[in-house]
């Protein structure tokens, strides 16, 4: 990959300086001509010029020219961020004859002009900052990409819609993907809901085909009741070890007919059925929902009177015709190698009793949403019967948006499902139990293909809008037809008055929130994360599903709230990403790592310490430090602990940064 | 040029969290003193105490070094290992004479522009306040007492004693 | 007129240590007398400066300039004898970047006075008189050297061909040296004449270093047991031999003491004060401030620690704030 025409480290230093307008977004800021004109007096600039645009075809090509016409050997591109365009005029160096790796980029714009106030000031931030990159391009040497093979596998993390989107498609393009969920099941998020806003498909009914072919996907190894505990390695050669949780039950064996449920000692529920959202109660063996994949039970050792040593008749054991049960199981740790790695971790959502004053907990007929979507449905614990927690069938209910969303004193952020799951909810509410619907909303946000018009659909239909953020629900009846009702009150802001509203039911539609472990899964694959804790995508526009760790790319709401629509199109997108890297069969590494100048290593082992890789090695035999650049990842932390400087990190040498530091702080 | 001092502030950023914030200021057009003179490294741990002495004697008013919060960083513990060095630094320079706000550490996520802004600003008012540092001159004007070969005979003449 | 060639040996602000090592060149130094004449030895030989002037430009083949610069009389004898030397060697510590004495650096010259000549506690001083560069007694004008502001190395003051470290060097290093100068060879102008790797390199211990070595708390050696076999930054001591040249013959290990750091960094390095602190502070254990900072604890003085030879010649060169040198 790299010209022939390399750099002789002998030969006169010959720098062509490059500085962009960006249209007005630099040049409005920095007079560019008069930068151009100071970089012209630098020492070995041989060529200075001002353009447009310099990533244009055009500002491209004028690099490639000038390095034939004026012999060029270094370049310096004074423009944007290199984080968006150093690939490209790397790659248009190397289109002039000379090595890609003599070209620097000076970020002008984002640390530049678009922080500046004040043109003079920029314009001399500007000649500084182009008189450091300046100095340090005269150190830059040839370099050469290396070349690592990629492993044909990928493993996916998490099992929600999105897990199961990428999944199948990668497995459908011939890729062995890893899928590893949580949960005894998956479906995540999705499995739960009724129906599917605006078009009010059945959840269920679009789903668990996919979950099934998920299920049996000869491309697929899922690991259900499973969760990664370890990841190491590089992009396209990742080493991840997964705990699989024990089951207590031989999966090769369980058919799923549930008998072993049927005939548990206990002979109902015992704990808080997770899927249902605590609506009812499962008992200690359970399948989390009959469509289930796997199609396998699961024995929750905490409350197994067996497991739990505790006394039990043990007459599951028996009903199993295929002796499935197997209480001597453990847990075990598989590893596995893969090229890439898919993060589909999902979200959770806002704890109603964060707002005290929405009576969530205290009052038994307020509700979450998600709650509601459990009871909606027909497979639910109430077979889609709306009934109140005292048994009555709710006259009148009442909806609050945003809770926990677009507050300061909770989550600052709007989860953009809110709006259009509360209207499916109205709407599926009304239909069950024809109860007046009454929708507390600050703003109504219905962005996407048929969502307005669902909105208007609703307003048709008789539901009422009241614009104003709920201040309290309460069971104080300060009036008679308030008796024996919760109480909504609000201000109206549109007719301006504080309104106090009775139903029989209250719906508070929590917001989407990163998962409680997110921290702990993000520092496992080396992902940053945004203020509010949602993973962090490498670029918001260009490059929204991969991460900053090469070979790591994410997928669905733990990048941040999104409806189903935008997650299975985000799943695609990371599962392309991914295909992307993989097919080549090999990944072109950075070169920028450490290497050791023999003759000055004393052997003091200081460096070894500080690798986080351990890419470095003492050679027993010349004592002397040696470092692995297949492991080394470049940060340079062994270069500063080196005592005696032998380390060198390529594009990041002492030298380049020494003569760095002065030439940005020559010019006053 | 204004009129009013405007310090030098060397800003050494990680190129995946302080850098990255940096860029996020930027496109977010938040606008802050133009002090700054940001070199790029890959990680804090990179930062050698050479870098930041070398750059107060090249004329840097502070130094600023930013990297990701601990338990962020992209190398896993690059930032504490630059931690160590900063504490024991930090520590010598005041002994050596430069006040310890001319030197500072920041963990700065990629997601934190704003903090960014605030950290330059702030810094950059303590600079204007503590004036300006100017080794360069100071370490010219340190040999301005010694004897030049040229003005040697001359000195001779007047100090020795026939 | 004796046609072997001319050696000087001069001292500036030194403490004798380093005459003493070119004694302990020991029986070769004898060997060493038949080839060589002596120009000037203040510390062994009854040379005048006169005797010095007399002599023509470039007749001394070469000077060992020992000692720290910090008086007006050793800038004057420093180039004379740059004038009279073919080729000039910074030898020991001080002169090669500053030693013991350039630590004066970090207090200013008016409070040093102020203390020798009226604070220390065996001073008596009520008139609080202060030497004078020039005095008039009986119409006779007395005169003493100015004292400068900041302590130098001899490369800061005149031109240097060549320096040998060390407080005080090596005599084998030492002969060494002068054998391969008389026998003609040259090495690059600027060599330091000593191996160009670190101490740890030739450390009988290292093999006791292990491979990850973290360090929960350093210790100072006085206040603890020191091992003779076992590294002694694994035990925990300040040791700079990882930041520090060698050639020493590793003498201070071999005592059961860490290196202090005398001979300075190994070529390429800026300022070996950093390179210390970044070193030991790489080994420490402790991930927050309050762990970090017990750790370093014990270096009670980190300039003094990181910088005891080399603050001449460091970045900073001395504490920045105390006041600058009038130009003359």
């Amino acid at each position: 990959m790299v010209s022939d025409n390399s750099h002789n480290p002998a030969e006169e230093v010959r720098i062509g300086f490059f500085i962009c307008h960006c249209g007005v977004n630099i040049a409005s800021k920095i007079d560019v001509a008069e930068v151009a004109k100071f970089a012209e007096t630098l020492p070995g600039v041989v060529v200075s010029r001002d353009y447009k645009y310099m990533c244009s075809d055009a500002g491209q090509d004028l690099i490639v020219e000038d390095i034939k016409n004026f012999r060029l050997n270094r370049i310096v591109v004074a423009a944007c961020s290199p984080f968006l365009h150093e690939k490209t005029f790397r790659t248009a160096t190397q289109r002039g004859g000379i090595n890609p790796f003599l070209c620097h980029m000076v970020n002008i714009r984002e640390h530049g002009s678009w922080v500046a106030e004040d043109r003079v000031t920029a314009t001399e931030k500007a000649k500084a900052m182009a008189q450091g990159g300046v100095g340090r391009v005269r150190r830059h040497v040839a370099l050469e990409k290396r070349r690592e093979p990629v492993l044909q596998s990928v493993l996916v993390v998490g099992g929600g819609i999105a897990g199961i989107q990428a999944a199948l498609t990668l497995a459908n393009a011939g890729k062995h993907v890893y899928l590893v969920e949580r949960e005894p099941t998956i479906g995540g998020h999705m499995a739960q809901f009724d129906k599917t806003f605006p078009t009010l498909d059945c959840a269920a009914c679009i789903l668990t085909p996919k979950m099934s072919e998920v299920g049996s996907h000869p491309n697929i190894t899922l690991w259900a009741y499973s969760e990664v505990i370890h990841s190491e390695g590089y992009v396209g050669n990742y080493k991840v070890k997964v705990r699989r949780k024990a089951r207590y039950i031989n999966e090769d064996e369980c058919t799923g007919c549930m008998e072993c449920v049927e005939h548990c000692s206990f002979k109902t529920g015992v704990v808080d059925d997770e899927f249902n959202v605590g609506l009812v109660k499962r008992k200690p063996v359970y399948m989390s929902f009959p469509q289930a994949v796997p199609k396998i039970v699961v024995i929750d050792p905490l409350t197994c009177a067996k497991l739990s040593g505790g006394k039990c008749e043990e007459s599951c054991i028996p009903a199993c015709d295929r002796q499935a049960l197997d209480f001597t199981q453990t847990e075990r740790v598989e590893e596995i190698e893969v090229g890439a790695i898919i993060v589909a971790t999902g979200f959770k959502t806002f704890d109603a009793k964060r707002k005290p004053y929405y009576g969530y907990g205290d009052f038994p007929n307020v509700y979450t949403s998600l709650e509601i979507e459990r009871m909606v449905t027909s497979s639910g614990p109430t077979e889609g019967e709306v009934v109140c927690r005292d048994g009555r069938v709710p006259k009148s209910v009442g909806i609050v948006h945003c809770v926990g969303s677009r507050d300061h004193q909770t989550n600052r952020w709007c989860s953009r499902v809110c709006c259009m799951a509360s209207l499916k909810l109205a709407y599926l509410l009304k239909e069950h139990t024809g109860a007046e619907i009454y929708n507390f909303y600050i703003d109504m946000r219905t962005p996407g293909k048929g969502y307005e018009e669902f909105y208007e659909r609703l307003l048709e239909e008789g539901n009422h809008f009241i614009r104003g953020r709920v201040a309290e629900v309460t069971d104080f009846a300060m009036r008679p037809e308030e008796e024996n009702h919760l109480i909504i009150q609000v201000e109206d802001t549109l007719s301006g008055y504080v309104r106090r509203v009775p139903v029989d039911m209250v719906v508070l539609a929590v917001g989407i929130e990163p998962q409680a472990d997110a921290s702990v899964v993000r520092r496992l694959f080396n992902i940053s994360c945004s203020d509010e804790g949602f993973f962090l995508e490498r670029h918001p526009k260009l490059a929204p599903v991969s991460t900053a760790t090469e070979g790591v790319y994410l997928a669905g709401c733990c990048q941040g709230p999104r409806d189903i629509p935008d997650t299975v199109a985000q799943a695609g997108a990371a599962a392309a990403e991914a295909l992307a890297l993989l097919d080549p069969g090999f990944v072109e590494m950075e070169p920028m790592t450490a290497y050791v100048e023999n003759e000055l290593c004393s052997g003091c082992k200081t460096c070894q310490t500080m690798c986080p890789y351990g890419a470095i090695s003492n050679d027993a035999e010349r004592k002397i430090a040696v470092i692995n650049p297949m492991l080394c990842k470049g940060c340079g932390t062994c270069v500063a602990s080196c005592p005696s400087g032998a380390i060198h990190q390529n594009l990041f040498d002492d030298q380049e940064l020494f003569d760095e530091i002065q030439e940005v702080l020559a010019h006053a | 040029m204004p009129d009013t001092y405007q310090p030098r502030i060397l800003a050494f950023f990680c190129n995946w969290c302080t850098y990255t914030a940096a860029d996020l200021a930027g496109v977010s057009r938040m606008k802050y003193a133009p002090t700054t003179r940001v070199v790029r490294v890959m990680c804090s741990g990179r930062i050698d105490p050479q870098f930041i002495l070398s750059a107060f004697a090249k004329g840097a008013d502070g130094v600023l070094i930013g990297g990701c919060h601990p338990g962020d960083c992209h190398y896993l513990e690059g930032n504490v290992k630059c931690l160590r060095r900063f504490r024991i630094l930090q520590r010598m320079l005041v002994d050596l004479g430069i006040e310890p706000e001319r030197i500072r550490l920041e963990w700065i996520s990629a997601s934190e522009g704003g903090k960014l802004k605030e950290v330059i600003n702030a810094m950059s008012a303590d600079l204007v306040r503590l004036g300006p540092l100017n080794l360069p001159d100071a370490l010219r004007s340190f040999d301005a007492e010694v004897l030049k070969e040229e003005t040697e005979a001359e000195v001779q003449e007047l100090v020795t004693i026939p | 007129m004796s046609t072997k060639p001319k050696v000087g040996f001069y001292w500036c602000a030194s403490c004798g240590g380093c005459e003493e090592s070119f004694v302990d060149v020991a029986e070769a130094i004898l060997d060493l007398a038949q080839l060589v004449e002596f120009a000037i030895f203040p510390v062994a030989m009854d040379f005048k400066r006169q005797d010095v002037e007399a002599l023509d430009d470039g007749e001394i083949f070469a000077t060992m300039i020992n000692g720290a610069i910090r008086t007006s009389e050793q800038e004057e004898m420093c180039h004379l004898l740059r004038r009279k030397s073919q080729v000039i060697i910074a030898y020991g510590s001080c002169a090669y970047s500053g030693g013991i004495p350039a630590l004066a650096n970090l207090v200013s010259k008016e409070a040093l006075m102020k203390y020798v000549y009226e604070d220390a506690p065996t001073v008596v001083n009520p008139d609080h008189a202060r030497p004078q560069t020039e005095t008039l007694d009986q119409g006779r004008m007395a005169t003493l050297p100015e004292i400068r502001e900041m302590v130098r190395s001899l490369d800061q003051v005149i031109e240097v061909d060549y320096s040998i470290p060390g407080c005080a060097p090596n005599p084998k290093l030492v002969l060494a040296a002068l054998q391969t100068l008389l026998s003609g060879e040259r090495p690059p102008k600027g060599a330091v004449l000593a191996p160009n790797v670190a101490l740890c390199a030739n450390c009988p211990r290292i093999d006791t270093k292990p491979r990850e070595l973290s360090v929960k708390a350093f210790k100072r050696p006085h206040l603890h047991e020191v091992d003779p076999d076992t590294c002694l930054l694994a035990q925990g001591f300040l040791c700079m031999g990882p930041a520090t040249r060698s050639g020493c013959g590793e003498a201070c290990i071999r005592g059961n003491m860490p290196c202090t750091g005398c001979y300075g960094p190994v070529d390429g390095i800026l300022d070996q004060g950093a390179k210390i602190l970044t070193s030991l502070a790489s080994l420490v254990e402790a991930h927050d401030e309050a762990g970090i900072d017990h750790a370093m604890e014990a270096i009670v003085d980190p300039v003094g620690s990181f910088y005891r030879y080399g603050m001449a010649k460091s970045l900073l060169r001395r504490k920045i704030d105390l006041p600058t040198p009038v130009a003359r």
